[in-house]
């Protein structure tokens, strides 16, 4: 009997537990349910449609209606040499972006990690014009590169006349890229700083007692150290810079120009879908090229940071 | 390593060891705040310049340099602050992205803690598969959506409309992948605690779990509103009645239109940043310690 009831009580504590793991199942579903149905109609589905999408000609006047065309779509993005423009620019502007903030975003991390006087008000004061839109950001940047702008002034005290800037095809992407440096540097920063707070500090007195002057302790030190962040801050603005957009349409007033100067890739794949008539299957395939190359070169350059971690 | 620096401790004077010269100190440390005040002048001076330039009037803007260079208006006036009211719907546009930033973010909110802590917590058959795909889509580039994203909302009766703004971003893999992240560190055994005293999951995740949640959830606040706020790609995609635009859109519609009232255009941009700025003021730890959670606009 005595035996009898210990099991009794042993099979009701089971029940329950098994009881409370079917809840659980349910009650895992319901939460996760209402995200997961606006999650798969608005952010999986997309992804295949647009692919989808990629393949056929769609009628600009009734979208509803399309017709298969396999590749072709591919096939005139690739011919297009707007496009390669496009990607050109998207390319210059990328490269220069991301190296300049990036040895910006490293110099400033590494300056305000010193001991010196306001080290938080540099830290917020960095940070602050990335919290701005990047439409009033460039509205703020035409009137600094306007011929009566803060900078052509800052020019003449120097005695040098100014370009037009914007309006000048030389100078137009340039601009755009010191204004998305100016925005973005100190966001990298900060990355660049937690990590740099993060170097316990005894490795540097051991460097310091072994006679390592201070660039051989931020070369064989610091930097090292720092890897996982370059690459983190590497990749984070390598597929921004893939898809700058709003900037070179305020500067540009929608136009890509002067002379397409400005035309980037995720301008141009805007155009084909909105500006222009039957491309809209030409922006899908576009939008297709950009994301294959935004992914191959993420993965080069995993691939490069990874090799030199093992070194 | 150790023993090495205890010999060389040793062998070399103290005091003497890693020392630089005075001079060369002083000399780095010049170099350092000429850098850090170099660079906080050139990123504050276009925002000094706008907003001296929102209290300029037209002539004085327009004048140029002709009667030289001022910061400080010759003719302070309040008329480019009160203009905008009145030549562009300013005040519509504002409340426009304000609905469009609070509701999303509501939302967001809701969805986002709801299913984070039930892939955080709850075991269920598929979870980890699922959880797995929303984390894979983060790979994806925002130009995929293009032009699925306006065929969808076009099929769905939502172009030109505010909720055709909200709708797409209710549930984003940005929010559910911080929240999950956030509740995976809160210690288990405090839900343990409730759940033995007999509470089921919706209470213990209502009264236990999401007031622990407080940083992350005013993190995903941020990063959710400013990023509604700010948006400007599918504005411009889906709004065509100029009384439904967001700020930004309707900045950049304003941009085309008024090219050289300068400073209409300075004062309607300062005040797009003042509801951030705000929030900034106030909330500046989580912004700065969310930056690592989420990508940069582009």
């Amino acid at each position: 009997m005595a035996g009898n009831i210990g099991q009794v009580q042993v099979e009701t504590t089971t029940g329950s537990l098994a009881r409370q793991k079917m809840m659980d199942k349910w009650a895992g579903w319901l939460f996760v349910l209402p995200a997961l149905l606006f999650f798969s109609v608005f952010v999986v589905y997309p992804i295949g449609y647009g692919l989808f999408l990629s393949l056929f000609k769609i009628n600009s006047f009734n979208i509803d209606e399309r017709q298969w065309v396999g590749l072709e779509n591919f096939t005139k993005v690739l011919a297009d040499p707007n496009f390669h423009k496009a990607l050109l620019n998207t390319a210059v502007f990328s490269f220069f972006v991301v190296t300049i903030q990036t040895v910006l975003a490293l110099l400033l991390a590494v300056a305000v990690n010193q001991k010196i006087k306001g080290s938080t008000f540099f830290r917020t004061a960095f940070f602050f014009p990335s919290i701005s839109s990047s439409v009033v950001i460039s509205i703020i940047f035409l009137w600094v590169f306007n011929q009566n702008g803060l900078l052509n002034y800052a020019l003449s005290t120097i005695g040098v006349k100014g370009p037009t800037w914007v309006d000048d095809p030389r100078t137009a992407l340039p601009a755009i890229m010191g204004l998305n440096i100016w925005t973005t540097a100190g966001t990298m920063m900060v990355l660049y700083l937690a990590a740099l707070q993060d170097i316990p500090a005894h490795l540097y007195e051991a460097a310091a007692v072994d006679g390592a002057n201070p660039f051989q302790r931020f070369f064989r030190i610091t930097l090292p150290l720092l890897t996982p962040t370059t690459f983190f801050v590497v990749t984070l603005g390598l597929i921004g810079t893939f898809q700058v957009f709003d900037q070179a349409f305020v500067i540009s007033n929608g136009s890509g120009g002067p002379e397409k100067s400005t035309l980037t890739a995720v301008f141009y794949i805007y155009q084909q879908a909105f500006k222009e008539t039957g491309r809209m299957g030409v922006a899908a395939a576009g939008a297709v090229v950009l994301l294959v190359i935004i992914l191959t070169v993420t993965l080069i350059q995993r691939f490069i940071f990874r090799s030199e971690q093992e070194y | 390593m150790a023993v090495s620096t205890e010999v060389s401790l040793k062998t070399k004077q103290p005091g003497v060891i890693g020392e630089t010269p005075a001079w060369r100190r002083v000399l780095v440390r010049v170099l350092i705040y000429a850098l850090l005040i170099g660079f906080a002048l050139f990123e504050f001076l276009p925002f000094l310049w706008s907003i001296t330039t929102s209290f300029k009037s037209e002539q004085e803007i327009n004048a140029g340099f002709v009667n030289g260079f001022h910061w400080i208006p010759q003719n302070f006036t309040l008329n480019n602050y009160l203009d905008i009211f009145n030549k562009v719907e300013f005040g519509r546009w504002f409340f426009n992205s304000l609905i469009v930033g609070v509701i999303t973010t509501l939302f967001t909110l809701a969805f986002s803690s709801t299913s984070g802590y039930a892939f955080a917590r709850i075991p269920f058959p598929g979870r980890d598969f699922i959880f797995w795909c929303i984390v894979a889509t983060q790979m994806v580039p925002a130009i995929i959506y293009l032009v699925p994203i306006y065929i969808l909302l076009k099929n769905l009766n939502l172009l030109d409309t505010l909720p055709g703004l909200i709708i797409p971003f209710m549930v984003t893999n940005f929010g559910i992948f911080l929240m999950r992240q956030f509740f995976t560190s809160v210690p288990v055994e405090l839900e343990e605690a409730a759940r033995v005293d007999g509470a089921g999951r919706f209470r213990t995740f209502a009264q236990v779990v999401l007031p622990l949640a407080k940083p992350a959830l005013a993190a995903l606040t941020i990063f959710t509103f400013m990023g509604r706020w700010n948006d400007f790609l599918l504005p411009l995609i889906i709004i065509n009645s100029p009384d439904k635009y967001t700020l930004p859109l309707g900045m950049s519609t304003f941009r085309g239109l008024y090219k050289t009232d300068w400073g209409l255009l300075m004062s309607g941009s300062l005040l797009v940043m003042v509801p951030i700025v705000i929030m900034f003021v106030f909330f500046q730890r989580f912004f700065i310690e969310g930056v690592s959670y989420t990508g940069l606009k582009g």
